[in-house]
């Protein structure tokens, strides 16, 4: 197990190599000097040049591609004119309250998908399985922000149950915290929450129809156990390759969910970024966020061989 | 060549034939079929120009003096500007994917089939790019390119690019073993006839049921670009830009959020059940 993730630990660097040159290339294509910019039209022609020189803008492509990288091992992502804060400064600032969000998302399609997708697998063919198959195809061609803004519309505005957006503060207590999370955290949910629905129940029904669960159900094994032991255990691979894709989705999902909900987290930092032409913070937070991404999913991969220790994810090279 | 023309219409029938005799197939068919009927004759359907302001008709509620779903912010007749919203969403969706399914099967297919250091360079490439959050790709994309409907298009394209390549891989590398390319190859074909004659036709299937799913993916990443105020410039009427403007006046103004996230829901939905349903008509295995 241990040289299996050294192995895995290795082939990230390639991988994250080549999400550097990407962001390195893209930032570098953005039309205009990002200097002038930044600072805006009523810069001094000193003050731009001098900026320029900061961002080693009038350096040759070759030098700054070096110079970024050595930035980039030593972690320094660069300083924010538009914030005037360093770029990791803000990210340690605003990660914590995308994880936040993320997980609790997480948590409530993993609590809502799993068990639906099991009862309509137990409930085959029964109105039971036909609603929640309707309501978990409808949930995977959910466009995440409109849903947002319905759950504002419906919660926040007509019933004026929940607040519409910001984040709440722990000193303030638990449950107006939680008042805060719950729909960001619902719109967030929506399509893992469906997909995991679909998976279970497709692969539940996989493997309830197989002789050992029958044999199972014959020596006279409660069902309860015979569904939650037997077939759930040998259902979850297809579930956690599942879960690794969706954490894609959730990472994306964020920024449009954060914006929605001006949630303070890595999402609105980009599109606030975006907004504000601060390319330093849309540079620092997209490779952020893409290492960030490579990581979970090789957490995911090393899960994955912990359930199921027959899989070889050595054979293909990592590739999924 | 008269037979093959035959056979090809038989295959197609028979491909119909299952797809409809699977009802939520059908369902999506059928509003597939609708929205493209939309795109196509929006000029046709459209109460109003999708442009035309009137200035003392802002906000009109639903079903007043002639606007079917009421009036914008700017006196704009809602209906029609969903109704020309479609044409925006269907051709960024076919158009994105095309840009993406061409690319990405080109790489797909020179990697697959050549393997060695430019499979590695090529598919270490694409799992750069897969390391990004789709969307985040193309709201990064978006930024370097500019709003526009071309450049949405491109920024979309390119995200989608890394999943053909993948896909197209996996199937060159398992269709390459077989017995008849070895045959074909020492008859003396040339590299490229084989790949385009005889792997590329072997990847079709899961190619058509994939570029559906990802047109599915691409309608609502256009919608968020536009969402965000990056995607479609206005005032060219997009669904993502009318709920953009919806959110903004979700108190006075309901229905432009309500109405314009309905259409890219139900558009999605259609798409991702014709989806489904191909692939259980075209490759039951494939897991998409």
């Amino acid at each position: 197990m241990g040289s299996f993730i050294l192995k895995r630990l290795i082939n990230l660097i390639p991988t994250l190599l080549v999400v550097g040159i990407i962001v390195f290339i893209i930032t570098r294509m953005i039309p205009g000097d990002p200097a002038s910019v930044m600072l805006g039209p009523q810069a001094s022609v000193e003050d731009v040049e001098n900026l320029r020189e900061e961002l080693g803008l009038n350096k040759s492509i070759p030098s700054q591609f070096i110079s970024y990288v050595a930035d980039l091992a030593q972690l320094n992502l660069g300083y924010s004119y538009s914030y005037s804060e360093s770029v990791i400064g803000l990210i340690i600032e605003r990660f914590p309250n995308t994880v936040i969000l993320a997980l609790a998302a997480l948590l409530i399609a993993v609590v809502i998908g799993i068990p639906a997708g099991i009862l309509a697998a137990r409930k085959q063919n029964t109105i039971i399985d036909y609603v929640v198959m309707l309501i978990s195809l409808v949930g995977v061609s959910m466009p995440i922000f409109w849903l947002g803004i319905m759950l504002v519309l419906f919660f926040s505005v007509n019933l004026g149950w929940l607040p519409a957006t910001g984040m709440g503060n722990l000193d303030d207590g638990l449950w107006p915290y939680i008042k805060h999370l719950l729909l960001p955290a619902f719109a967030l949910a929506t399509i893992p929450m469906a997909t995991f629905a679909r998976i279970t129940r497709s692969s539940m029904l996989e493997v309830i129809s197989q002789d050992y669960i029958k044999t199972a159900r014959s020596k006279g094994i409660k069902e309860y156990l015979v569904i939650g032991k037997h077939a759930f255990k040998n259902a979850l691979t297809p579930i956690l390759t599942v879960l690794g894709m969706q954490i894609s989705n959730l990472l994306g999902g964020a920024v449009l969910t954060e914006t929605i909900f001006s949630w303070p987290g890595m999402g609105r930092l980009i599109v606030d970024a975006i907004d504000k032409r601060d390319f330093v913070v849309v540079q620092g937070t997209v490779i952020f966020i893409a290492f960030i991404f490579v990581l979970i999913n090789l957490i995911v991969d090393v899960l994955y061989k912990v359930v199921n220790p027959k899989v070889n994810l050595e054979s293909d090279g990592g590739k999924k | 060549m008269a037979q093959v023309i035959v056979n090809d219409n038989k295959k197609q029938n028979t491909l119909l034939r299952k797809l409809l005799k699977n009802k939520l197939a059908t369902i999506g068919l059928i509003i597939v079929t609708l929205m493209t009927i939309v795109a196509i004759f929006a000029p046709l359907i459209a109460t109003h120009p999708p442009n035309e302001m009137t200035v003392g008709k802002s906000f009109l509620p639903m079903n007043t003096d002639g606007h079917l779903l009421g009036t914008d912010n700017y006196g704009r007749d809602l209906f029609s500007r969903l109704v020309y919203g479609t044409r925006i969403s269907m051709v960024v969706g076919v158009a994105a994917v095309l840009f993406g399914a061409v690319f990405g099967t080109l790489l797909g297919l020179v990697a697959g089939y050549f393997g060695g250091r430019l499979d590695s360079i090529i598919m270490r490439t694409m799992d750069g790019l897969f390391a990004f959050p789709f969307i985040l790709l193309a709201i990064t994309l978006m930024t370097v390119l500019g709003q526009g409907l071309v450049n949405v298009i491109v920024a979309i394209g390119i995200a989608n690019i890394p999943g053909f390549a993948r896909l197209v891989r996996g199937q060159v590398l398992s269709v390459k073993e077989e017995e008849f390319i070895e045959v074909t190859h020492s008859l003396g074909a040339t590299h490229t006839r084989i790949i385009f004659s005889h792997i590329l036709p072997n990847c079709l299937a899961p190619l058509i049921v994939y570029g559906t799913m990802s047109t599915a993916g691409a309608i609502i990443s256009e919608a968020a670009l536009s969402f965000l105020g990056l995607g479609i410039q206005p005032p060219t009427a997009s669904w993502g830009s009318i709920l953009k403007d919806g959110k903004d006046f979700l108190v006075l103004n309901p229905q432009m959020a309500t109405f314009s996230g309905i259409c890219i829901l139900l558009t999605v939905l259609g798409i991702n059940l014709l989806g489904d349903g191909l692939r259980d008509a075209l490759d039951p295995k494939m897991k998409v």
